[in-house]
């Protein structure tokens, strides 16, 4: 085994492990925004679709590149794209960006109510 | 490695370290479009590096920056325009649609690289050839499987599960001859191999998600997601870049605690998922409401009259509810009862919807406020205090019989709508949920059903609402 593969290795197994650490906090409600932005994410495919270029000299190579290059941008541009969309839905709420602390449901709710009321209960 | 390549690598740790920092402000909602938004400008200097890495080798042809930039802006607009016209019930197909071209991607890269390998003197890298296959595997399943997910999904394709005798002795023979096909790669470059893996794969994948019913897709959107990232860190292996090993990891963590979540709040394991256990697609039979089972049906106006004089009311949206599209109908019947100064929350189960947190997202569209979502372990004790819980849509995620051993749903978590002092119902039938037993909610004392399509019944009861309180 090389070092380099031995390096490659290394670092995908860190970032496994960085991806649990980080995935595992994030909130149910957010849980169709992450895989949306998990999947634009893998979009960075196109990186690697463009380096098909480098040595893409004859026919088949230029089909397969074409195919590859279509295939990621559509995946991270469609991804980002939906990602925004849906986080910005997410965001125009009236509600003071109090993250949805899980304590003391009660008063959390009480006083939820009327931020919301006010701008958005006559619309 | 020259100090160019040195600096280019160092650019690609930036990206990847973009992606980890997007994903990190997923946490909260409050910080989530920052979060996409630093995750974008990870994935722009990743490929802005890569534009220039090209330029400085100066080894790509004419026709080949023709091909790559015809074919990335032409993806792009595909990509944008699907993005912008999808209706937000109808994500999880997105989803879908994005995994199998990421993976057809990451899949198409192994293949070129092993073509191009393979005719060089060297022959292809032994260490190099198990990502390679590896890659090529992943991706081509993913890619056909993704496809017939979103399909079902979108129902071109039957969501009902597509079984035929011989079904599993054919997916283990593929299987078979993809991995045997894919051993031998290692030790002897051969591209007729190369074909058989690639059709042995494409194959697998139609074959493992068609015996899959519909109502378990959100499962294997998730799964296949995993399968994505790792197909795409398995390409960061084959052409060396660390953006894209980093990046797949990511991806196919998240995927994997996503599965999981779904996974352990249908209280199945994933196996018999993929196995297909009972998962028959949504079931809209309508079963005969039988005389000796005590279900009370009740009117618009006396559902008004109970939600109106309530001091808590707690909705419970399932897939019902999105389907009818009454996320908006919904919505208006909450904020009227909220200005008459009436306790409204949402009491979201893991699996509403069609993909972890969807109901989420639909609510949000109809601009409730995310603090009002509750989750269900949030919201199982407010249920005791709650004079109306609103059920809509809704099944087996409020079916009592699953506190006891014994039925198809035992020990799956649920929200305990029973413990509510009164329970309204709104149903289209009497039919079973995708689990096909009787929900024994529908038949407590405490229960008035209410039987109508969502978006009409909410538009009824709004009206209803309205005229009471004037």
């Amino acid at each position: 085994m090389s070092t380099a593969l031995v390096t490659d290795l290394t670092i995908f197994v860190l970032a496994l492990l960085v991806g649990i650490e980080v995935i595992g906090k994030v909130p149910a409600t957010l849980h169709t925004p992450l895989m949306s932005a998990a999947n634009s994410i893998h979009g960075i495919v196109l990186a690697g679709a463009l380096l098909v270029g480098l040595t893409a000299h004859n026919a088949v190579g230029y089909v397969l590149a074409f195919i590859a290059a279509f295939f990621a941008a559509a995946n991270v541009v469609g991804g980002y794209a939906v990602t925004g969309r849906m986080l910005k839905m997410f965001r125009r709420k009236a509600q003071p960006p109090a993250p949805a602390a899980p304590g003391q449901p009660p008063a959390q709710a009480k006083s939820g109510i009327p931020a919301q009321t006010a701008p958005n209960a006559r619309s | 490695m020259n100090t160019f390549t040195t600096n280019i690598q160092l650019v690609y740790v930036l990206a990847a370290a973009c992606f980890v920092v997007g994903l990190h402000l997923m946490n909260s909602p409050a910080t989530a479009r920052r979060g996409n938004q630093v995750s974008t400008a990870g994935m722009a200097i990743a490929v802005v590096i890569t534009l220039v890495l090209l330029i400085h080798q100066g080894s790509v042809t004419g026709v080949g920056w023709t091909v790559l930039i015809v074919g990335a802006l032409l993806g792009s607009l595909a990509g944008l325009w699907s993005a912008r016209r999808v209706q937000m019930t109808a994500m999880p197909q997105l989803v879908s649609m994005f995994n199998a071209v990421g993976g057809g991607a990451a899949a198409l890269v192994a293949v070129y690289e092993y073509i191009h390998d393979e005719s060089a003197p060297g022959g292809v890298l032994g260490a190099t050839s198990v990502f390679t296959v590896l890659d090529v595997l992943i991706g081509s399943v993913t890619f056909t499987g993704s496809l017939i997910a979103a399909g079902k999904l979108q129902g071109v394709i039957t969501g009902q599960p597509v079984i035929f005798r011989g079904g599993r002795a054919l997916n283990a023979a593929l299987a078979v001859i993809a991995l045997g096909t894919g051993a031998f790669m290692f030790t002897t470059a051969s591209l007729p191999a190369l074909l058989i893996l690639v059709l042995a794969s494409l194959a697998f994948g139609v074959m493992m998600v068609l015996p899959i019913g519909g109502a378990d897709m959100p499962v294997v959107i998730s799964l296949l997601n995993a399968f994505t990232g790792t197909a795409v860190a398995m390409a960061g292996f084959v052409v060396s870049n660390w953006a894209l090993i980093v990046a797949g990891a990511l991806v196919g963590a998240s995927g994997g605690i996503l599965t999981k979540l779904m996974a352990d709040a249908m209280n199945r394991s994933l196996a018999n998922i993929i196995i297909g256990g009972f998962g028959t697609g949504d079931t809209t039979v309508a079963a005969v409401v039988s005389g000796d089972t005590a279900v009370r049906s009740i009117a618009a106006d006396d559902a008004a009259i109970q939600l109106a004089y309530a001091s808590k009311v707690i909705i419970v949206p399932g897939y019902g509810l999105a389907a009818a599209q009454a996320q908006h109908g919904v919505a208006e019947l909450a904020s009227l009862l909220e200005s008459r100064g009436i306790e409204v929350s949402y009491a979201i189960h893991p699996v509403a919807g069609r993909m972890p947190g969807h109901m989420n997202v639909l609510l949000a569209e109809a601009n409730v406020p995310y603090p009002l979502l509750k989750e269900m372990d949030e919201i199982n004790p407010e249920f005791a205090r709650a004079d109306v819980a609103l059920v809509i849509g809704a099944n087996d995620v409020t079916n009592p019989a699953a506190r006891r051993a014994g039925t198809a749903i035992s020990g799956m978590p649920i929200l305990d709508v029973d413990h509510a002092k009164s329970i309204i119902v709104i149903k289209r039938s009497m039919g079973t949920g995708y689990a096909g037993i009787d929900n024994e909610l529908y038949v407590n004392p405490k229960t008035s059903m209410y039987f109508a399509d969502a978006k009409k019944a909410l538009a009824e009861m709004t009206a209803a609402v309205k005229t009471l309180v004037g």
